[in-house]
């Protein structure tokens, strides 16, 4: 709450003072770094910890065997190689989806069911937080999604025309907020995804703790959020296009250092 | 040797190409995009599958950003002359309302997502990506200034023949903007049915009308 507070105070001074776009995004800069210490996205992670380490569902095991890329059990590095292809799935998977993978296949929970409960109903709000504390490992660690599989370079020509698809009644695509430099929506600056925006910006940065609706966001979410704003039709959760959109934005931004989670407005 | 020749050719295009190999076609890649749309969304609310259906200007839109290569002349003017013949004049011939209604359909960012409800009022969009009024900061950059949008075109009676061109100019852009650049991003307010006629009208006003805040 007092956190909340000092957000509104910072911006309510800046829109006093210069009532400016770049002096409302300093106020949001000033409040992040405040809150590099106390991001809210811990308590998450802390919970994502606590659940890997904890034997739970039908089969009574822990996630501490699951292979995120790099080998059973390997944590730290593996959120900045997501997605990636799977020989055990046979399909490239972000992060959300390989952990229900690995909730299906250790703990025995059903994959179908996970899929289709809703964002942080149920074993979702589980995914959310193992994806936080995941994330979380691989802090300061620079993006470097693969593309040594047939099916990632597949995944990514994929995602590039899905991020260029205009449709719907506005005529929509990803390209319309985010090809250009330097953009703004409102206040919100945009990432121009079609390339690298630079260390902690956009792929970079999620999932990210939403301070406005005090959420936190996997990928997965935000891009559900994306497309409810196209006006599309609701992306399902872990489906190819929401893969292949998270293969063509990391493989855009590699390199650039991730500081997920992130705290966002 | 049969199989070997293959594998050299996408040796030899890799090193032309210089950059990361794709090793897919651009035509396998468009047909497997087409399936991963068609397993990856769900009907929810007003948001329909049909959505995903691209008129002829978005899918040749949506191609030519892929290919990061704009449309050749031909191909945009044929869509430009398509999207003219959609636009709709307004029904009793007057083309300005109240500005001030036109102000809140600007500023309003709402409407057909698939947390709307069917027949709710829509708004505008207008502010996401344009400075209007000086009064409202709150601005995108998207789109061009429209601040003075009247004034700097010289509009000092709408109604006056010397306001004809501009004025019939700012319905048909808003009503469909591809009918005036191909692959615009601006969405086209009249024809998709984001904006009904009334509304277009008051937006014309906080445009053109001397008296709207937009021309002070």
């Amino acid at each position: 709450m007092k956190r909340k507070l000092a957000l509104v105070a910072l911006l309510a001074s800046s829109a006093m003072g210069l009532v400016h776009a770049d002096a409302i995004e300093d106020g949001i800069a000033k409040y992040r770094e405040m809150l590099q210490d106390g991001n809210p996205a811990e308590l998450f992670e802390m919970s994502g910890e606590e659940l890997w380490t904890t034997a739970r569902g039908p089969k009574n095991a822990t996630m501490e065997k699951c292979d995120l890329g790099k080998g059973p059990g390997v944590v730290k590095g593996a959120f900045v190689e997501l997605p990636r292809f799977f020989a055990d799935t046979g399909r490239v998977q972000d992060l959300e989806s390989r952990l229900i993978t690995c909730m299906a296949t250790l703990q025995g929970f059903n994959e179908a069911e996970l899929n289709k409960t809703g964002y942080a109903k149920g074993e979702q709000a589980n995914v959310r937080d193992m994806a936080t504390y995941v994330a979380g490992a691989s802090r300061e660690m620079k993006i470097a999604t693969p593309q040594s599989h047939q099916k990632e370079r597949e995944m990514y020509e994929v995602g590039k025309r899905l991020f260029f698809m205009r449709s719907g009644p506005h005529d929509f695509a990803c390209a319309t907020c985010h090809a250009e430099d330097g953009k703004r929506i409102r206040l919100q600056g945009l990432p121009n995804l079609t390339g690298n925006p630079g260390d902690g910006i956009g792929f970079a940065a999620w999932p990210a703790y939403r301070v406005g609706n005090a959420q936190m966001w996997p990928m997965q979410k935000r891009l559900n959020d994306c497309y409810r704003q196209q006006r599309f039709p609701e992306p399902k959760f872990g489906s190819d296009a929401t893969i292949a959109l998270g293969v063509y934005m990391g493989v855009n931004a590699k390199g650039a250092k991730s500081i997920a989670p992130a705290i966002k407005r | 040797m049969k199989k070997i020749i293959p594998f050299a050719a996408i040796g030899a295009s890799l090193v032309l190409s210089g950059c990361m190999s794709t090793s897919i076609s651009s035509a396998d890649a468009d047909k497997l995009t087409a399936e991963v749309v068609k397993t990856s969304f769900q009907d929810k609310g007003i948001a329909k599958l049909s959505r995903l259906e691209q008129d002829e200007a978005n899918r040749l839109c949506s191609a030519a950003d892929v290919a990061g290569k704009p449309l050749d002349a031909a191909t945009a003017k044929a869509i430009e002359e398509a999207q003219m013949k959609t636009i709709k004049w307004p029904s009793d011939g007057k083309f300005l309302g109240d500005f001030k209604a036109g102000e809140k359909v600007a500023q309003s960012g709402k409407g057909l997502t698939w947390k709307d409800k069917a027949g709710a009022t829509n708004g505008g969009n207008c502010y996401n990506c344009h400075q209007i009024s000086k009064t409202e900061m709150s601005y995108g950059s998207l789109g061009p200034s429209l601040y003075n949008y009247g004034k700097l075109r010289g509009v000092t009676d709408p109604d006056s023949p010397a306001s004809k061109a501009i004025v019939e100019y700012t319905w048909g852009k808003l009503w469909n903007s591809r009918a005036y650049n191909a692959c615009s991003n601006m969405p086209r307010v009249g024809h998709n049915g984001i904006l009904t006629e009334a509304q277009i009208k008051d937006v014309m006003a906080l445009l053109l009308d001397p008296k709207s805040p937009v021309n002070q």
